[in-house]
């Protein structure tokens, strides 16, 4: 096995001063500490490695990628091809090219007082307070992928939301990938709602046509402070040739709720890492995640959640429908710490594999040291129902839309979570969409 | 009744894995007719149903079916349906995720496109949903939902003849209609059904009880015993199997 690791390092090492140059302070500061960890590491995690075993993230990270770490400007064709709007859902936009953010008009001119959203470098001059207390606190260097993405990662997107401020509309990342040659983009977000704050953010993930292999690595951090609610969807639309390695660290405080969902609709090659650190009492907070897989997509979600403080309520439902040689994987797991009582948490998979050679590995996992608690996990991995698809046919519903009917009804749950009615309309057409075998259901936002 | 057949099942033979089920059914049942099939558990009765809705889960081995002069066995299940049969299920299956109302617009929509129809608009759906669910007292609340789920054994027996109601078959088969319905359940169900009738469609009921045939007035009534019909007569021969069970018919 290639140990793709050095060649990200020897590029750090050899480019120090330029990386830090297009960056700023509180990125900077981190990156020594994360080279240490790299270095204790000595490699990025493999196929079969505990927590990995499915999904190589060295070969991921293994293909000769250039990193653009001086930040030529590389174009993309935002207007023509994402402008993702949701019908009747007007948000606050950005975007997101490779590493760079670029507010749109509309966001400069509409964001509310005592919300922020604009790029690090930007944030770490205006809010260095903020940024520096908070950069690097919930993600773990102990992660290999997390230690390479703080060693590179030279920009990002950075979004606030002041003390008791509610933001009606949704902020939107639009994310994209442009690689004119093979490229690899090193990502972050930093998201603090301060207390009793409230917001909620879609992020949309493209990669624009005609560009080469790509990666994504990209580490998001969440903080929900007091009080605070934080609605996470992101929803990736990509292509075969892309890779995509996104950690999203999350620390809830006391009475603070999160509601993250994850879509995989079209990709190349995914991994999904959520790490949730609930810190205080009275929290709720929910996870969910679809994927469609079909061709050979292959789609890993990942779930870590602590409850570390007593009456927290979690819930977690991932879904997967895995067609043609797609290949699925979830492990999640749930820690009730010691001390955390009368916690709820509550986790389920549940799979449809739609040809024989689809395949889906799944194992949830439930680490208890307390009384005092309720919590289940299961999992399934099935047909769709042929007494379901016989009875609509029968009524005279084609077998083929029968199926279609059954896959998106399936995912009824996962879209139930999201809080935001349009886009649950816009994914249930996108899903619809897609299931008919159209692969970029994004593109008819225009 | 007519002379025209619009059912004609010759010879008809059918196994699940490898255990034969039908041994030779022979059927016919012209427009206006009401057939009622009787007959003890596991006989084949809700087989026969099966069959001719084309359930993947058997095999037809020999003989035929003919549906107004079509080979009904070489068509898709969703075709028969687009044909003009229906089958009212024993067991409704609850299909968590989809509504009501799509599932049926899905239903209305596929059967005119096979027709080379243009689909229902929204209003003139809504006011089609509206009129058949009066004919069984279905409650509007269950086009929310998701098909049967939830539904109480009444609402699911009456979701079929609602459907019923909406795809208009010529022929529809209700497999065990009374099981699970109280006495004024039947008597909606049973009623509408009645309603549902005309000279030109035709019903075939197949039961357990001679209860149901009190509601629905069968023209002929066959005992299905051991996947053959081994006795046909007039709605006499339901009171008579009532009186003196299905054992004098074994021999």
């Amino acid at each position: 096995m290639q140990n793709a690791l050095y060649q990200y390092i020897e590029l750090y090492n050899a480019n120090r001063p330029v990386v830090e140059a297009r960056s700023s302070e509180p990125l900077n500061r981190l990156r020594t500490a994360a080279l240490e960890a790299l270095e204790t590491a000595g490699r990025l995690p493999a196929k079969g490695d505990e927590g990995f075993e499915k999904t190589s993230i060295n070969d991921m990270f293994a293909p000769d990628f250039g990193v653009n770490i001086s930040g030529v400007n590389i174009p993309a064709d935002i207007a023509s091809s994402f402008r993702c709007g949701v019908p009747n859902l007007s948000t606050l936009m950005g975007v997101v090219v490779n590493d760079r953010f670029t507010p749109t008009s509309t966001l400069l001119k509409n964001l509310p007082a005592g919300v922020t959203m604009c790029s690090l470098s930007e944030a770490a001059g205006k809010h260095p307070g903020i940024v520096g207390k908070w950069y690097g606190s919930v993600a773990n260097l102990d992660s290999p992928g997390t230690a390479l993405n703080t060693l590179l990662a030279q920009e990002g997107v950075f979004i606030h939301v002041a003390r008791g401020i509610r933001l009606e509309k949704a902020l939107q990342l639009v994310s994209i990938l442009s690689a004119p040659s093979p490229l690899a983009a090193f990502r972050r977000i930093l998201l603090v709602a301060e207390e009793g704050a409230q917001v909620s953010v879609l992020k949309c993930d493209h990669t624009q046509e005609g560009s080469k292999q790509c990666l994504s690595s990209e580490v998001v951090e969440i903080v929900a402070l007091n009080g605070s609610k934080v609605e996470w969807y992101d929803i990736e639309e990509s292509n075969a040739d892309t890779s995509r390695y996104c950690q999203v660290y999350v620390a809830q405080h006391e009475g603070a709720q999160v509601n993250l969902c994850g879509s995989t609709l079209t990709n190349g090659t995914t991994r999904n890492e959520y790490s949730l650190d609930i810190n205080g009492d009275n929290t709720l907070s929910h996870l969910s995640g679809m994927a469609i897989g079909s061709g050979s997509q292959h789609i890993d979600n990942s779930s870590d959640l602590r409850h570390k403080a007593s009456r927290g309520h979690s819930n977690q439902v991932f879904k997967y429908v895995l067609d043609d040689n797609a290949t699925g994987a979830f492990e999640g797991s749930i820690e009730v710490c010691h001390g955390a009582r009368f916690v709820e948490a509550y986790q389920s998979n549940r799979n449809i594999l739609a040809s024989s050679n689809a395949r889906m590995h799944t194992k949830p996992q439930l680490l208890i040291y307390n009384d005092d608690v309720k919590c289940s996990h299961g999992a399934t991995t099935g047909q769709l129902d042929s007494k379901a698809l016989f009875y609509m046919q029968t009524r005279g519903i084609p077998l083929q839309q029968a199926r279609r009917m059954l896959m998106q009804a399936f995912m009824a749950d996962v879209i139930n979570t999201i809080e935001l009615e349009p886009l649950r309309d816009r994914l249930r057409h996108m899903i619809e969409r897609r299931f008919d075998g159209c692969q970029s259901g994004c593109r008819e936002c225009k | 009744m007519s002379d025209e057949i619009l059912l004609k099942v010759t010879d008809l033979r059918a196994k699940v894995e490898d255990k034969e089920i039908l041994k030779g059914i022979n059927l016919t049942v012209r427009p206006g007719e009401v057939h009622a099939i009787m007959g003890p558990n596991g006989s084949g009765k809700s087989t026969l149903s099966s069959v001719l809705a084309g359930n993947p889960a058997f095999t037809v081995t020999g003989g035929s079916a003919e549906f107004h002069g079509i080979d009904l066995l070489a068509l898709s299940p969703e075709d028969r349906s687009h044909e003009g049969l229906f089958l009212s299920f024993q067991y409704p299956v609850e299909i968590p995720g989809v509504s009501m109302v799509n599932f049926m617009r899905a239903a209305v929509n596929a059967k005119r496109e096979y027709f080379n129809q243009p689909q229902l608009s929204a209003g003139d759906f809504l006011k089609l949903m509206r009129q058949k669910r009066a004919i069984v007292e279905l409650d509007n609340k269950l086009a929310s939902r998701s098909v049967n789920e939830g539904f109480s054994g009444g609402e699911k027996k009456r979701n079929e003849i609602f459907q019923m109601a909406v795809l208009e078959p010529r022929l529809s088969i209700l497999d065990e209609t009374d099981s699970g319905l109280d006495i004024d359940a039947l008597r909606v169900v049973a009623g509408g059904v009645n309603q549902l009738k005309t000279s030109q469609n035709a019903t075939i009921v197949i039961t357990h009880y001679q209860r149901l045939l009190d509601y629905i007035k069968p023209d002929f009534v066959h005992v299905l015993y051991k996947g053959r019909i081994v006795r046909t007569g007039g709605p006499e021969l339901a009171l008579e199997l009532e009186e003196k069970g299905y054992d004098w018919l074994k021999d």
